[in-house]
């Protein structure tokens, strides 16, 4: 495997593959010294052209605990603010060194487009409102570890919010779907994209309707600027039909799961504190970011696997 | 290193009476080397030591019973020196749910060859702590050492050609000779 641009990209055997590799790397993380050479002499560039805590952060965190060396790009100090365009910036951190870009940026594509201009592998940490497969990853990996599932078959999972611009949902919904889970989309019409009829997903507007039959309730974070653009009336009328309220909490199955790709928008999608739910993975899901990073760094700079000739 | 070779082609230099003698030596030897059992911890490699540190630590919690010896698993892909050379498989899950610091703790592996696996395998026991002193068991030592490195208990001493394939399981040793390999 090369680069990790997208969950179709990666497949099943691929995604499988690296929810495996992740268990090595998670026995990593709980050893006392946390660190092995496998990535001694590779960089990691990080080029982040959007705002990220945790996904920069688990990046890094994971180059380094597989003794990678890392560079991290900041836009706001950098000579794009000289008007030095991506292509250049690419080739130049690219003439340094470097064995693999994480790339998070505002427009679609920008990760196939930077990997015409580099011999580097690439990962998306988000384009736009397309892909974010790494969270999809940290997802999948988080319920297996909860359910101890291998197989997501059968497993009733609800996504809950602001789908149109979310690339979360849009990774999550193949990875869910590839993993053989029923995914079903909860959203007033105006936070959905104007036809997922092709999608493999049912969809419903009510959340007080699914909310009792999911076994995975997955809640997306609201932007605010979002009401600005009149896709919902008030954030007050919005937390009374799609946010986690106390009522709601009560009336999940008793095993069901809640989570939350961060951050938060407290008193909007998560009307309580996520700590006051019984089955919260939220806080699961920040941890296991470090272990799935690892594994993706480790199967593009270190398994070899490209070694076969395989793509 | 211990690829599994076809039976019927192979010479076969222990029987599996052979291997539980050898064990049960072992066993007898760690013990007596180390005065007792007092601070030993044993530790097979990933895929091929496991069973045999499991046996070892049996035989060793007969022979003294005044403390149980733990005994863990460690995979050590991550931490070998051919990363990017060759394609890696990863063996099982590392599990060493005891910590090594001040720990007298004995290697455990199948076939002692270049030396490499067991290079990586000292480095990975750092990261469960630091242990007052290292051992080294092999069920086999077949030379063609690149490193060096000796083993403290050897079930055999076994000359091969550094192309033949040895297998080493409970149901005995044997070498697939070079010319056999590949047919």
């Amino acid at each position: 495997m090369k680069h990790l641009r997208s969950i179709d990209e990666l497949g099943l055997d691929g995604l499988t593959g690296l929810l495996q590799l992740t268990d090595h790397m998670a026995e990593i993380n709980q050893r006392p010294v946390p660190k092995v050479p496998a990535l001694r002499g590779r960089t990691v560039a990080s080029l982040f052209f959007e705002d990220s805590t945790r996904t920069r952060l688990s990046f890094e965190t994971a180059a380094k605990r597989l003794s990678a060396d890392t560079m991290t790009f900041n836009v706001s100090t950098s000579s794009v603010n000289k008007g030095e365009s991506l292509r250049d910036t690419v080739a130049t951190i690219t003439d340094m060194g470097v064995d693999a870009f994480v790339v998070r940026h505002k427009s679609v594509g920008i990760p196939w487009q930077i990997s015409q201009w580099t011999t580097a592998s690439i990962i998306n940490a988000g384009d736009g409102a397309h892909q974010h497969p790494t969270q999809a990853l940290v997802d999948c990996y988080t319920i297996r570890e909860a359910t101890h599932a291998q197989s997501f078959a059968g497993m009733k999972i609800a996504i809950v919010g602001d789908i149109k611009h979310s690339r979360v949902a849009r990774s999550n919904i193949q990875a869910f779907s590839l993993l053989g889970a029923k995914v079903t989309l909860v959203a007033p019409p105006t936070l959905l994209p104007p036809d997922v009829s092709h999608w493999p997903v049912t969809v419903a507007h009510k959340l007080d309707e699914v909310v009792s039959q999911t076994d995975v309730l997955y809640m997306l974070r609201l932007q605010s600027e979002r009401m600005a653009q009149g896709h919902v009336p008030t954030l007050r009328e919005y937390s009374e039909q799609y946010g986690l309220t106390h009522k709601r909490v009560l009336a999940l199955k008793s095993d069901a799961i809640v989570m939350h790709p961060g951050p938060m928008n407290r008193g909007v999608e998560m009307q309580i504190d996520p700590s006051d739910v019984k089955n919260s993975l939220i806080h699961r899901q920040v941890a296991n970011g470090v272990s799935v990073r690892m594994a993706v760094l480790f199967e593009l700079l270190g398994s070899g696997s490209n070694l076969g000739g395989q793509a | 290193m211990s690829k599994s070779a076809s039976i019927n082609s192979s010479r076969e230099a222990m029987t599996a009476a052979d291997v539980s003698r050898a064990i049960v030596r072992i066993a007898h030897e760690i013990v007596e080397r180390n005065h007792g059992v007092e601070g030993l911890a044993i530790v097979g490699l990933q895929r091929g030591g496991v069973w045999i540190a499991e046996a070892i630590t049996e035989q060793i919690n007969k022979i003294e019973t005044s403390v149980a010896v733990p005994v863990g698993a460690l995979d050590v892909s991550l931490h070998r020196d051919d990363i990017g050379l060759r394609p890696v498989s990863l063996g099982a899950i590392s599990n060493i749910p005891f910590d090594l610091s001040g720990a007298t703790v004995v290697l455990v592996d199948d076939v002692l060859y270049t030396g490499r696996t067991v290079r990586a395998a000292m480095e990975g026991l750092n990261n469960y702590g630091r242990p007052r002193a290292v051992q080294l068991a092999v069920l086999v030592d077949r030379g063609h050492r690149e490193l060096p490195i000796r083993p403290d208990f050897v079930g055999k001493n076994l000359p091969t050609h550094n192309k033949d394939e040895v297998s080493a399981t409970a149901a005995g040793v044997f070498v697939a000779p070079h010319s056999e390999v590949g047919k």
